[in-house]
């Protein structure tokens, strides 16, 4: 196991900063933008990103957190359920510009779960998708509208968010070292 | 984390994280409820079936609402407009069912056991709705999902009350089975007529008044009264047993300032609980039926997804 750190809590912050306002530069403000994370991946990642549009703005954006499990297309597949988290929108998505945020963009199929269930709670004017990796290997045809960090990574590599502590942020990537002898 | 679970006959197997688990899953469910668009497409394509022998509003009609909005087609078959009024066995029923297919039978049946037998011949998942005198797991689930919903504090060390026909009540059983296994000090209170011999083993205390029984209870569960049986063996009259066991705005004093009341229902108004105390502000007999819907979505959730072995 080799673990690699790609961003540190410094580096992470200013990505955020960055990208909080790429998100008002595009919608030009907060008019009608609500921020929802993909549980439970994006909780603290959406937390800074609201953090960070208060700071600029003044304005404290509503937030939500979406389950995608139920949603999702591999229910059929595992011999266990995945575990259902709390999903918590209290506020309409009609007519909303929502930004929909996750912590790696991978294949691309948590995120069409994720559209799906947003599309349940209502009609938004838009989607756009914020993500603080992308890590390619898409499988659907999805991209990310804004984009922290875009990251290569061999398929079989994991990456990881440490955000547990605004102080020891990280992102690293775990990669197995392959043993010589095969 | 996750659960390895075939079938739902009783409550025996279940571990406690089992248990914290699939309450921790309904929780989740709970707000799916709350939606405009009341419905996820988690099990699409399943098939559910709601086989009933006998009579139930609540058990049913909160199985076939969960199958739905979890986008499962549901069928349900009662044992009046079924086969069986023709003679067919159970064993010919769950044969023939399957020659459809199902991917979970819910099953209530007047026989202790018909779960587990059922369970014993079937391919699909089986969920005991009931069975006899014997088990009604879901209903267990859902009181302590209600339960847990109100004391944050967590169940174990929680004083409970069950008082009514004991001996007769799946519910009862299921319960005292369950809430021992959370931590929860369970007494059960009936005449002795209702009170099964050896029910001392199950681990709870018997009372035969209700102020000793509800003696510092944070909860009591009142269980229905069959108007049928007064007059026979059991008790002598409905106004007697309403006098000495009903839970009413008198009795209601011995326990906790904050007792928390529940009912699984049917209600019988007058005979085991005063309408006030049924209606009144300590009652959470309507959450329990809306916990019951998020509970029954997680069950199925849990048995009826996931690969087929």
């Amino acid at each position: 196991m080799k673990e690699t750190v790609i961003l540190d809590a410094k580096s992470i912050q200013r990505v955020i900063s960055r990208m909080a306002h790429e998100i008002l530069e595009y919608n030009k403000g907060v008019d009608e933008l609500v921020l929802i994370g993909i549980t439970q991946g994006a909780n603290i990642l959406c937390e800074r990103l609201h953090d960070s549009i208060k700071k600029i703005e003044g304005v404290s954006l509503p937030t939500g957190i979406i389950d995608v499990t139920l949603y999702r297309d591999d229910i059929n597949s595992g011999n266990s359920q995945k575990t259902v988290h709390k999903t918590d929108i209290d506020f309409s998505l009609e007519g909303r510009n929502v930004i929909l945020i996750d912590d790696v963009l991978f294949t691309g199929r948590t995120i069409r779960a994720a559209m799906d269930a947003i599309m349940d709670f209502g009609r938004p004017r838009t989607i756009q998708l914020a993500v603080l990796i992308d890590r390619g290997h898409r499988e659907l045809p999805i991209r990310a509208d804004y984009v922290g960090r875009n990251l290569p990574t061999a398929r079989d590599e994991k990456v990881v968010l440490d955000m547990r502590d605004t102080s020891d942020d990280k992102v690293m990537i775990i990669s197995e070292i392959k043993s010589k002898g095969k | 984390m996750g659960i390895e679970l075939k079938h739902l006959l009783d409550v025996d197997t279940l571990s406690k994280e089992d248990i914290f688990f699939i309450l921790d899953t309904a929780e989740s469910f709970k707000e799916i409820t709350s939606r405009d668009i009341k419905k996820v497409p988690t099990l699409r394509g399943k098939t559910v079936i709601n086989l009933f022998f006998e009579s139930s509003t609540r058990t049913r009609t909160s199985f076939e609402i969960a199958g739905k909005r979890l986008s499962a087609d549901t069928i349900n078959i009662s044992a009046t407009s079924s086969s069986v009024t023709k003679g067919e066995t159970l064993l010919d029923t769950l044969r023939n069912l399957e020659a459809m297919n199902p991917d979970v039978i819910v099953l209530r049946h007047p026989a202790s056991g018909a779960a587990h037998f059922l369970a014993k011949h079937a391919a699909c998942a089986v969920i005991n709705a009931g069975d006899g005198q014997h088990a009604h797991p879901t209903q267990a689930l859902l009181d302590l999902m209600t339960i847990r919903e109100r004391r944050k504090g967590g169940p174990a060390g929680l004083k409970l009350t069950i008082a009514g026909d004991i001996t007769r009540s799946r519910v009862a059983r299921s319960n005292i089975k369950l809430l021992n296994k959370v931590g929860i000090d369970v007494s059960v209170c009936a005449p002795a007529s209702m009170i099964p011999a050896g029910i001392e083993t199950m681990k709870v205390r018997v009372f035969h008044n209700m102020k000793d029984a509800l003696s510092g209870a944070d909860i009591v569960m009142m269980l229905r009264i069959q108007k049928e049986r007064a007059g026979k063996s059991l008790f002598p009259t409905l106004r007697e047993y309403s006098r000495y066991f009903s839970l009413n705005k008198e009795t209601i004093k011995y326990a906790k300032k904050d007792v928390i009341v529940m009912h699984p229902g049917p209600m019988n108004r007058g005979v085991e609980i005063s309408s006030q105390i049924a209606d009144g502000e300590l009652s959470v007999i309507l959450p329990q039926v809306a916990n019951g819907l998020a509970l029954r979505m997680a069950l199925l959730y849990l048995l009826a997804g996931g690969a087929k072995q």
